[in-house]
């Protein structure tokens, strides 16, 4: 067991991650207004790709993109100095969809509005349950 | 609910702190997920595809296919906004408010009135009116073709620097979002008609399968960029690269069309008259 | 790779986070998502990341934001909780 410092700094982002992970979760299921519930699930998005991130960091290495002299020449490759790309490649295409469903998920919010006229949940279950019959 | 939710936050964040103890320390080189396939990527991204950006090498080129499905689902998410949103102008009520700009009275007129056009004293206006700035309105004029400009840069410098097709095409689509916020939407809707971004977006997409299909024509398999190096002109060592540009690029139409088709439907609810 | 900035902008990301589900104004909370999309960036380009903070700093706090303005301004600005 190695000093509680060195343990903090190698599980910091874990911890973090996970602290992301809950209050994303938690407005998902607590609030009521539409929109913070979006906000919710963006914020349970992006702590996901910050823990892919930081599982492919490496300390004392350089970024993804390979040195070379001026006319495309390089020495050779080691795979140590460079951080690792594939959790960037998969984390792009995460946040590409992240920004698609956050347009249809507000798109869904403002017809809900416009049909509804509020954007609360309780309000709206009170409104669908009144105009059922029976 | 609030009690239940409490619970589960707790008892499920508990277990994965638990948990976190196994994971590899942070910034660990010898971790398992640096092991297996990534050092070959690293190793030779640069001899088989002469791009030194390894992040957009292993994007276009040896995971090409994901990033065909992840353009598609762009697409179809401007598509689903325009479905879930969009009403036709003869269905819904339409009046317009007019301003006459010597004296500042403003009209309203309903269905089927009479418009003032073409006369220079009234001008249309927003329901939500502010009045002309001309600061803003002339530095942000000033401003959007450095802006697409920079964006045409980062698409095509992608090879060498951070950035590719992806974001640059965002950052054009933010150019003609911020042309659309400054001035009014209508007069963006007239240089940028929702039509074009619509017909733009396919587009990107089609060149993006139109690439796979030509490699396919050429002898190879599908997105097998090793098969450009039989057109004329093209260069064995960099046939690679060359592919991985051109499906940038149409990656880049692609999205900058479906940025700002999700942006005219938002801000407008639909109508697509007036917007922020 | 700097532990002392990445700890600390952590921290901060934690606050904005939970800022941003706790505030009664949707226009606040909006932009309070856009504070933590960069700092999430400028986390991600700590770590050497470089393309995805690219991205995020593209995405999140430019053209996300502009939505979530743009939807709340065609609905309502209060609520309750």
């Amino acid at each position: 067991m190695e000093s509680i410092e060195s343990l903090i700094i190698a599980k910091y982002n874990y911890w973090a991650v996970i602290v992301l992970l809950m209050v994303g979760l938690y407005a998902m299921i607590t609030k009521k207004n539409l929109v913070k519930k979006i906000i919710g699930m963006n914020i349970f998005q992006t702590a996901i790709i910050l823990f892919y991130v930081s599982i492919g960091a490496k300390k004392g290495a350089t970024i993804p993109i390979i040195m070379h002299g001026p006319d495309h020449s390089s020495h050779a490759v080691q795979a140590m100095d460079y951080i690792n790309p594939l959790p960037h490649v998969l984390m792009l295409t995460a946040i590409v969809v992240s920004v698609a469903t956050l347009g249809v998920a507000l798109a869904l919010a403002l017809n809900i509005y416009s049909q509804y006229g509020t954007l609360e949940e309780d309000e709206i279950s009170e409104k669908i349950m009144k105009s059922e019959p029976g | 609910m609030k009690l239940l939710a409490t619970i589960v936050i707790f008892v499920w964040g508990g277990i994965l702190f638990f948990t976190s103890f196994d994971f590899p320390y942070w910034g660990d080189g010898k971790s398992p997920a640096s092991q297996h396939v990534s050092p070959y990527y690293i190793e030779h991204a640069m001899e088989d595809t002469s791009v030194p950006n390894i992040v957009t090498a292993v994007l276009a080129d040896y995971r090409g296919y994901d990033t065909l499905f992840e353009t598609a689902v762009i697409f179809s998410a401007g598509l689903a906004c325009f479905f879930l949103l969009r009403v036709s102008d003869r269905k819904a009520p339409v009046f317009r408010l007019y301003r006459h700009q010597s004296t500042g009275v403003t009209l309203r007129i309903e269905k089927g009135g009479r418009l003032p056009e073409n006369t220079g004293e009234f001008e249309r206006i927003d329901s939500v009116w502010v009045p002309y700035d001309l600061i803003i309105v002339m530095t942000c004029r000033l401003v959007v073709p450095f802006i697409q400009l920079f964006a045409l840069y980062v698409i095509v410098h992608g090879h060498h620097s951070p950035g590719g097709g992806f974001q640059g095409g965002v950052i054009f689509g933010a150019a003609i979002i911020l042309f659309a916020i400054s001035n009014n939407l209508r007069r963006s809707l007239k240089r940028m008609s929702e039509r074009t971004s619509a017909l733009l977006g396919s587009l990107g997409v089609t060149i993006y399968g139109g690439t796979g299909m030509l490699c396919i024509l050429l002898g190879a398999g599908f997105l097998n960029y090793n098969a450009l190096a039989s057109l004329p002109g093209v260069d064995p060592l960099t046939a690679r690269s060359l592919g991985i540009l051109i499906v940038e690029i149409g990656v880049g139409i692609a999205v900058t069309a479906v940025m700002v088709w999700i942006y005219y439907n938002l801000s407008s609810a639909g109508k697509q008259d007036e917007g922020l | 790779m700097i532990w002392q900035l990445d700890i600390i902008v952590l921290s901060m990301v934690m606050i904005c986070a939970i800022a941003a589900i706790s505030i009664r104004d949707l226009l606040g909370a909006g932009i309070l998502f856009g504070a933590y999309s960069f700092l999430m960036c400028l986390l991600w380009s700590i770590m050497g990341a470089v393309d995805v903070a690219f991205t995020e700093a593209s995405v999140g706090a430019g053209v996300s934001t502009v939505f979530f303005v743009a939807a709340v301004f065609r609905t309502t600005r209060r609520t309750r909780d």
